[in-house]
């Protein structure tokens, strides 16, 4: 196409006429993935342009030395909003917007597993970031995204700000926890024929890895948060050291969810990578099979390498040595990963159009952001360099220079696809040097600041010599960038109205999203091509050579349903596993006042522990009676379940009773509290279950079961015995092993 | 960079320079991998650029060869840095032994300096003796504070009873300055804290004049006396002989001798230290001590009694 005339061709629109009549309740109701995915980047958008301006009135502030534009606590404000932001706000939905948007097409589905549980999500991002914004109205937070205890608790920090940053980032958790089931399932069911878990594409296997180190780790800071959240509103003492609580516990909460966050981050910008490398290098990645298996290993891996951010809280060198040989083998696989994607470049026919030039720039400053991560590893040199700018410059060069360029990359690859347009080449290329020039500026100096020993979340500093032009130039950077972001605005905006019609292909890519029309159809293909391989279109296109072919198979897809069950069953198992653990870090010597063993009653429990358990034995009657037919005895065994599930709850409540009738109650001591922890949110799963119980009881009686055919009872069964299976954790942990020690 | 008074990279004592050592290694390797990467991308842009119309390249997806050649380079340089790590480790960081010179206790947001053998207090200058080394042990009074001097020894984290230990060291006489380097609330920006090494003469000296109670001050200073008696100063601030019991605040028993105040907010001088009492709010936003609305011959007197702690 040209694309010279005055009058361009009308390009297919997002929305279809008749929509167009009523678009606002088109986007607010929609359940399209591609619609929530268009949704998801707007949000991310909307945030950078907050977290931006955060960073930009930081930058303002420290320009030049001891400068009173900002007061101390507005600063420190600016930093922990800037950090909450751009991590749970506008990186992780960018990440969950791409996703949502492509991988139903790459894996030639029709739409996400469970479309409406996917609207919940998207919306719980404007939620979560409306009630971490609600601040403005209540005193901001002032501790740092990162609410190290004591700092964060109520005598240190009274502002409402900190509890409205709890309850935002539990929203934001909840509703990516729910976004990683959902990615899961639809790649474990949803793929097209042919599409074996070897010809995925790579940024399929990688944010399918990727959904679950989201399912797991997010869990992990849920708990911390509700733990935070108790000890500012309900009086107990987690974090404080002085009344027994420990706040060095916290850190290994926060970072035990906060690095496998940082490959949250990172793995879907492997991804993106991976995906735009080869085919603007014009060949196949290089080992296919080596970037998705080191996906995994750093999956793994990832888990095990948190407490590398607390070098210096004093854990002792054994343990120090253990995560630094965690966190150096997780550079391994992703050193190969830069490695491969170098030498997907090599032998190539590279066509450098704007896609490329940001994953070029990516791999560049990847590298540095690895290399200076490295260091980090490295226990004596983070000794020195931990809290300082040298640590900024490090995790900048990773998440702006790595991830959010990966991300620039995906948007201008695939925003033909999703508007039918094209982006601007000359304001891409534009955008994409002023970005380059102004995030290199921005900090690569921030290096030698932190070798010259200036400390991060400083406000100010005093006028040493070399620290004024240095950090003067770093805000210059960050005007740069400011300027690269409003170039990039208006390439949207200018291109979502008046850009050269994209076609259904304008990469000659080689995926199945491109098998389709730009944008596509509600129902994404009239038609799929035959999936032989890993890249049908070359096969598509190539008729006489393919590719040599991989492993076929047939695809065994396992039932929604329970395949979902199962993902939230390993994401709770997480969230107890963390408050089980809790219990016994502070009851392993009990402490003084009540505890397990002179507080707790065994002998009641125990009878009605026993309930519980028959209870799953019933059920699993119920299921076998459904499975034969045999209506009336379903509904009396389902009737005896939730009797026996009442009869728990009833018994916990009675016990709850007792001790708060003897004093007992949250705040008492680290018993009391993890106690109350442990078992109340076993207590609110009980519930939870016992409601979806009774909708099950109420369906199957109305006879609604019979016709809608698919029965649910097969997923709340899994949950209510995973709920059962539990319990046996807390009864040994709380209950039995205290009185043996 | 080493010209900078906070560098790492000019240490002055063993401890910082086997960190230092480290980092050198550090800057080779890293050069040298960023080297290949960027040799790679830059040969693949240079002589492997298409031009419109150019049929595809060679299908190439594997080689299975060099990929394995890849895992064993990164697991070798990782394995070399990290058996320095551990050397690096054990020179800057050796095990604590016998019992603690100081105590350093970090409040929000300055520092108590506690002498455990010549029971002195002071307040963000921490003195030592040049060659020896010095066992520290760190503590808070409310929030994690993080004690970081550069060119002398690793930073440590003040964690509330967990009895931190770091060794501080100067080979050379002079002041070494530091900061906290974990934030703890709204004026961590000034919590700095200096180190003076000193020759072993001179420090004795110094512990000597530090160990005497506070004399009573006369004249205008005795007014200033009279007036932190009488508008609750003393309450947060001990003056060792003439008003002790305060411990919120920094010990003023000689606060004349120190350099600075403020925890490096201001050098320590009659002019700064009126505008100081004027309006401690002003210079430092969100600092504990109240502004008082001294009026100008208040000012005089309070100036006259600090000024005659010496």
């Amino acid at each position: 196409m040209s694309g010279a005339a005055p009058a361009l061709p009308a390009a297919p629109s997002i929305l279809t006429p008749e929509e167009q009549a009523h678009r606002r309740l088109v986007w607010i109701s929609t359940v399209d993935h591609k619609r929530i995915g268009i949704l998801y980047l707007v949000f991310a958008l909307v945030f950078f342009a907050v977290g931006g301006l955060e960073a930009l009135f930081i930058r303002l502030q420290l320009a030049a030395p001891n400068n009173t534009l900002l007061s101390p606590d507005t600063f420190n404000a600016l930093f922990t909003l800037h950090g909450t932001t751009m991590i749970f706000l506008v990186v992780m939905p960018a990440v969950f917007g791409l996703v949502n948007y492509c991988l139903p097409l790459m894996i030639g589905a029709r739409d996400m597993a469970f479309p409406r549980l996917n609207a919940l999500s998207v919306w719980l991002v404007l939620f979560g970031g409306a009630l971490l914004y609600f601040c403005v109205l209540t005193g901001p937070p002032t501790m740092g995204w990162f609410a190290y205890a004591p700092l964060s608790e109520t005598p240190y920090t009274p502002s409402l700000g900190v509890d409205y940053w709890i309850v935002a980032l539990l929203a934001l958790g909840i509703g990516s926890v729910a976004t990683g089931i959902n990615f899961i399932t639809t790649v474990l069911c949803l793929r097209a024929p042919g599409m074996t878990l070897r010809r995925l594409p790579l940024f399929v296997w990688i944010n399918f890895v990727n959904a679950f180190i989201v399912i797991l780790a997010l869990p992990v800071l849920n708990a911390g948060l509700i733990m935070l959240l108790m000890d500012r509103r309900l009086g107990t003492h987690f974090f404080l050291a002085r009344e027994g609580g420990s706040p060095v516990l916290w850190q290994h909460i926060f970072w035990g969810f906060g690095h496998p966050e940082v490959y949250i981050l990172a793995l879907p910008a492997f991804g993106i990578v991976s995906e735009i490398i080869p085919v603007f290098a014009r060949k196949p990645i290089f080992g296919y099979g080596f970037v998705a298996s080191s996906s995994v290993a750093i999956g793994i891996l990832s888990f095990g390498v948190w407490a590398h951010h607390m070098f210096t809280v004093g854990m002792g060198h054994a343990a120090e040595n253990f995560f630094a040989i965690a966190s150096m083998l997780i550079a391994i696989p992703t050193g190969v990963k830069v490695l491969n994607w170098s030498a997907t470049l090599i032998g190539g026919r590279i066509r450098m159009d704007v896609p490329l030039l940001y994953c070029v720039a990516f791999l560049i400053q990847f590298t540095i952001g690895g290399l200076s991560g490295v260091t980090h590893a490295e226990v004596a040199l983070d000794w020195q360099t931990k809290n300082s700018y040298y640590l900024v410059a490090h995790f900048h060069y990773v998440a702006v220079g790595g991830i959010f360029f990966a991300l620039l990359a995906g948007l201008h690859y695939w925003f033909p696809k999703i508007t039918g347009r094209m982006l601007d080449d000359r304001l891409g290329r534009l955008g994409f040097w002023l970005f380059v020039v102004g995030f290199n500026a921005t900090f690569m100096i921030q290096h030698v600041l932190g070798f010259m020993g200036m400390p991060r979340r400083v406000y100010t500093y005093p006028d040493l010599p070399g620290w004024h032009w240095m950090n003067l130039l770093s805000t210059c950077g960050a005007g740069v960038m400011a300027v690269a972001s409003l170039v990039l605005l208006w390439n949207i905006a200018r291109s979502l109205r008046r850009g050269r019609p994209a076609g259904d292909n304008p990469w000659e890519a080689w995926t199945l999203e491109w098998a389709t029309t730009s944008p596509p159809p509600a129902h994404n293909f009239e038609r799929l091509p035959e999936v032989r391989g890993r890249r049908p279109l070359w096969d598509l296109a190539h008729p006489e050579r393919p590719d040599p072919p991989t492993p076929s198979g047939d695809i065994v897809a396992p039932d929604h349903t329970r395949a979902a069950v199962w993902c939230l069953i390993a994401s709770e198992a997480a969230f107890f596993g963390v408050l089980l653990l809790v219990f016994v870090f502070f009851n392993i010597s009990p402490p003084a006042g009540p505890n397990s063993r002179n507080s707790l009653e065994l002998g009641r429990t125990l009878a009605f522990s026993l309930c519980l358990f028959l209870s799953s034995f019933t059920l699993w009657r119920s299921e076998a009676a459904e499975r034969r037919g045999q209506r009336r005895r379903m509904a009396a065994w389902l009737g005896l379940t939730i009797l026996l599930g009442l009869v728990f709850i009833v018994g916990q409540g009675r016990e709850y009773l007792g001790l708060f009738h003897r004093g007992i109650g949250f705040g008492t001591n680290l018993f009391s509290s993890s106690f109350y922890i442990l078992t109340g949110f076993h207590g609110l799963h009980v519930c939870a279950g016992l409601i979806a119980l009774l909708i099950a009881l109420g369906l199957s009686l109305s006879g609604e079961l019979r016709r809608r055919g698919a029965s649910p009872l097969g997923a709340i069964g899994l949950y209510w015995h995973f709920v059962d299976a539990v319990w046996v954790f807390v009864l040994a942990t709380v209950y039995v092993l205290p009185r043996l020690l | 960079m080493t010209s900078s008074p906070e560098s790492i990279f000019s240490p002055d004592s063993p401890q910082a320079r086997a960190i230092v050592s480290l980092w050198t290694v550090n800057f080779v390797v890293c050069a040298l991998i960023f080297t290949v990467v960027a040799a790679m991308v830059a040969v693949g842009l240079c002589y492997f650029r298409g031009r419109p119309g150019d049929a595809d390249p060679k299908q190439v997806a594997e080689n299975r060869r060099i990929e394995v050649a890849w895992l064993c380079g990164p697991v070798a340089i990782v394995a070399l840095l990290f058996v320095l790590n551990l050397r690096a480790m054990a020179r800057s960081d050796p095990p604590p032994s016998g019992p603690d010179d100081l105590e350093v206790i970090g409040h929000q947001w300055w520092w108590e300096i506690r002498d455990l053998r010549a029971g002195i207090v002071t307040a963000n200058e921490v003195h030592i003796p040049v060659g020896r080394p010095v066992s520290v042990r760190l503590d808070t009074a409310d929030v994690l504070h993080e004690f970081w001097v550069p060119r002398l020894t690793r930073k440590m984290t003040a964690v509330p009873l967990a009895g931190n230990h770091i060794w501080i060291e100067a080979d050379h006489p002079g002041i070494y300055r530091g900061v906290c380097s974990e934030f703890c609330g709204t004026e961590h920006a000034w919590m700095r804290v200096m180190v003076v090494a000193q020759p072993p003469a001179e420090f004795a000296a110094w512990e000597k004049a530090q160990e005497r109670a506070a004399a009573a001050p006369s004249g205008e200073a005795a007014d200033g006396l009279r007036l932190m008696r009488s508008m609750t100063c003393v309450n947060c601030h001990a003056i060792r002989g003439l008003a002790p019991g305060g411990t919120a605040g920094p010990d003023l028993t000689h606060f004349a001798s120190r350099r600075t105040f403020g925890s490096g907010v201001l050098a320590n001088t009659p002019a700064n230290l009126r505008r100081w009492l004027a309006d401690p709010q002003k210079i430092k936003p969100g600092v504990k001590m109240p502004d008082f609305n001294l009026k100008p011959a208040q000012l005089d007197a309070l100036v006259a009694c600090l000024e005659s702690l010496r």
